[in-house]
């Protein structure tokens, strides 16, 4: 049996497999993609409706941004381990890889789908909301980029959990928006501050905040997925 | 290498009532271990807790080398067969024997998985999605799912399931191989699939 | 006899909490100094603030009981987490109530965004969505370590909450509604009472919680 390598290699080769092997089904199915793409373009599509002639003020905007982004989210990041489950193949996967780097390739998974929806949605918002207009560039970029890491990384962890418990649809957001309620609110400020076309010096906060928060949702997932994924 | 697996008090509960409990035996390298019981006695239960796939309410399993070198996760060392393992289906043949070994973060090599899937008679359908497969493929698929990475220790539950004469003929012969080798642990109703046996569990009687 | 000393305590605060006068000069030890604006329905903060403090307590309880849980798979320490939980629930529930009610008083609505208020209908999203969890899972011991999992989850991400609210509402509100309730002027009367209500509202929880507790414990015994 083949163990001359480092463990560490190891477990990054496992988990970018499980990573690619998400990635690959999701390519060939286009299950998660095509929904979260249709979900975007309706959702925005209710909101230019309702909004009519009218033009929303930026700030109110920058929060229905945050809105659309979180229920994308989710819409999407549960499929990762829910499919797991629902065909039966979690068993296997537990057979193959350890705990660590099952959370890893997931949380991989995730992230590229919510950095990816995420510009699908600041591109149509953008386009068909005349009223938001983004004055800070960079700001606005590492807001973006920040708060979709966090999203993926505090949405991953739940999903984990509700891919375990019966009623999936409804409990996900539930669980999921008071842990998010801190990043949520983080990131329609420093998006409100893009718009307003303030200093990146006066974001740094934001960014710090955004970077804790990360920092911290990662390690607590880290030691306590073990714990949801063994059964 | 002188392998030990040794199971201590092992109890399972599940939602209040007791699956077993007081299940001990030390299997060797070379040894085989049966496991029988009526259907609801267990088996697949305790064939997921030696597979470490599932926690025993209470007991210990311990993997141990006579040179007492370090042992790591004990699923590096096991092979399973089970009639609750799903493959990745969307995937072919070959891809799927590609990510057992990438998945359990070790380098796959054509060769290897070109002879293994001719050990189990799939090697023409290798191309082809494993949804497309029949019931007894799908079987063979998961001898070669579980043995690609040469596993000391293998684990079969119900292994000849779905299988004709021929995939039976490949299960023992696998089996004999094994036995050779490391560890085999066979659980099952059907006495014939066993050819020899050290070491037998039966979940039936009182513990 | 903890029953009657806890009964006996409670009602003495009650009385004292709402009996005792509220006059602009305290001159006598047995009143209570009026609170400009407030008067008589600064009562309520005898109770509010308890509930609160609870609610908090409770989920503190209910985390630390949820980690030995996860440490030693004992059932009943998740009982204790899962009773902890539920009080803390319904004491959640009444801290929001009588705080929005205090915000009437204070600040003409019921609902004002100030941090406080904020923090506290949060800590109630989560009792929600932990017992939503509870309730969508059968098998004991996963219901008992994802339970677990959750409130520790939260009880991580809380403090970023505690932390961002004075913040965002700065920015988003100029004039701060920075609520008053730090600089109420106590005499030693109301302190007192103020304290032992307190302590009082503690100790009916610990015992609520003990007798939960019990009973959930002799029905997982007489079910194994």
């Amino acid at each position: 049996m083949p163990r001359t390598e480092s463990p560490t290699r190891r477990w990054i080769r496992s988990a970018v497999s499980i990573f690619k092997k998400d990635w690959h089904s999701e390519l060939r199915t286009r299950y998660a993609i095509s929904a979260l793409v249709m979900f975007v373009v309706t959702t925005i599509s209710i909101m230019v409706f309702a909004l009519g002639s009218e033009s929303a003020p930026a700030d109110v905007l920058s929060g229905m941004l945050w809105v659309v982004i979180f229920f994308a989210a989710m819409s999407g990041l549960s499929r990762t381990f829910v499919t797991e489950e629902e065909r039966g193949t979690a068993m296997t996967l537990q057979l193959l890889a350890t705990p660590g780097a099952v959370f890893c390739g997931k949380l991989l998974f995730n992230l590229v789908l919510v950095v990816g929806v995420n510009a699908f949605t600041v591109l149509l918002y953008t386009v068909f909301l005349s009223g938001f207009v983004i004055k800070t560039f960079s700001i606005f970029f590492f807001t973006i980029l920040l708060g979709s890491i966090g999203l993926a990384a505090s949405s991953t962890i739940i999903a984990g959990i509700i891919a375990k418990a019966n009623t999936k649809g409804t409990l996900y957001p539930v669980l999921s928006f008071p842990i998010l309620l801190p990043l949520l609110l983080t990131c329609i400020n420093g998006t409100r501050l893009a718009a307003e076309g303030a200093f990146i010096e006066e974001a740094v906060g934001e960014f710090q905040f955004l970077v804790s928060y990360i920092v911290v949702v990662i390690t607590a997932s880290t030691v306590l997925f073990e714990y949801i994924w063994k059964d | 290498m002188s392998l030990l697996l040794e199971a201590h008090g092992l109890k399972k509960v599940f939602n209040r009532r007791v699956i077993f409990q007081n299940i001990s035996f030390t299997v060797q390298e070379r040894q085989t271990l049966l496991v029988t019981g009526r259907n609801g006695s267990g088996k697949s239960t305790l064939v997921k807790i030696l597979g470490d796939v599932l926690s025993p309410t209470e007991g210990t399993v311990v993997l141990k080398q006579a040179s007492d070198a370090n042992v790591g996760k004990r699923v590096d060392w096991i092979g399973l067969v089970s009639p609750y393992l799903q493959l990745y289906d969307e995937f072919s043949a070959e891809e799927n024997l590609q990510l057992a070994c990438a998945m359990r973060g070790l380098r796959w090599h054509a060769d290897d998985i070109h002879a293994l899937l001719k050990k189990v008679f799939l090697y023409e359908r290798r191309n082809d999605a494993v949804r497309t497969f029949s019931s007894g493929m799908k079987q063979r698929m998961k001898y070669a799912f579980a043995l690609v990475h040469r596993p000391p220790i293998l684990i079969l539950d119900e292994p000849t399931s779905n299988l004709d004469t021929e995939g039976i003929q490949m299960v023992k012969d696998i089996m004999r191989e094994q036995q050779e080798q490391g560890i085999l642990i066979v659980a099952t109703n059907d006495l014939t699939d066993v050819e020899t046996y050290d070491l037998q569990v039966d979940l039936n009687a009182p513990h | 006899m903890f029953k009657a000393l806890l009964f006996a305590w409670m009602t003495a605060v009650i009385v004292l909490a709402l009996g005792l006068p509220m006059v602009a000069q305290p001159q006598v030890w047995y009143q209570f100094p009026t609170i400009p604006a407030l008067e008589e329905k600064a009562r309520i903060m005898f109770f509010h603030v308890p509930t609160a403090w609870l609610s908090t307590l409770a989920f503190i309880m209910s985390m630390v009981y949820g980690i030995q849980y996860l440490r030693k798979k004992n059932l009943e320490d998740d009982i204790k987490s899962a009773a902890a939980a539920g009080l803390g629930f319904l004491f959640c529930f009444l801290a929001t109530a009588t705080g929005a009610i205090w915000a009437k008083f204070s600040w003409g609505t019921y609902w004002n965004w100030d941090p406080r208020q904020t923090s506290i209908f949060v800590l109630l999203l989560i009792y929600g969505a932990y017992f939503a969890l509870r309730s969508a899972v059968e098998v004991e011991e996963k219901r008992a370590t994802l339970a677990a999992v959750y409130s520790i989850i939260a009880a991580v991400t809380m403090p970023f909450f505690m932390f961002i609210m004075p913040r965002i509402l700065a920015s988003l509100h100029p004039e701060p509604i920075l609520n008053t309730e730090g600089k109420l002027h106590m005499n030693t009367t109301m302190l007192v009472v103020f304290l032992s209500s307190l302590a009082g509202f503690t100790g009916l929880y610990y015992w609520m919680w003990k007798l939960q507790v019990k009973a959930n414990i002799l029905e997982l015994n007489r079910h194994s």
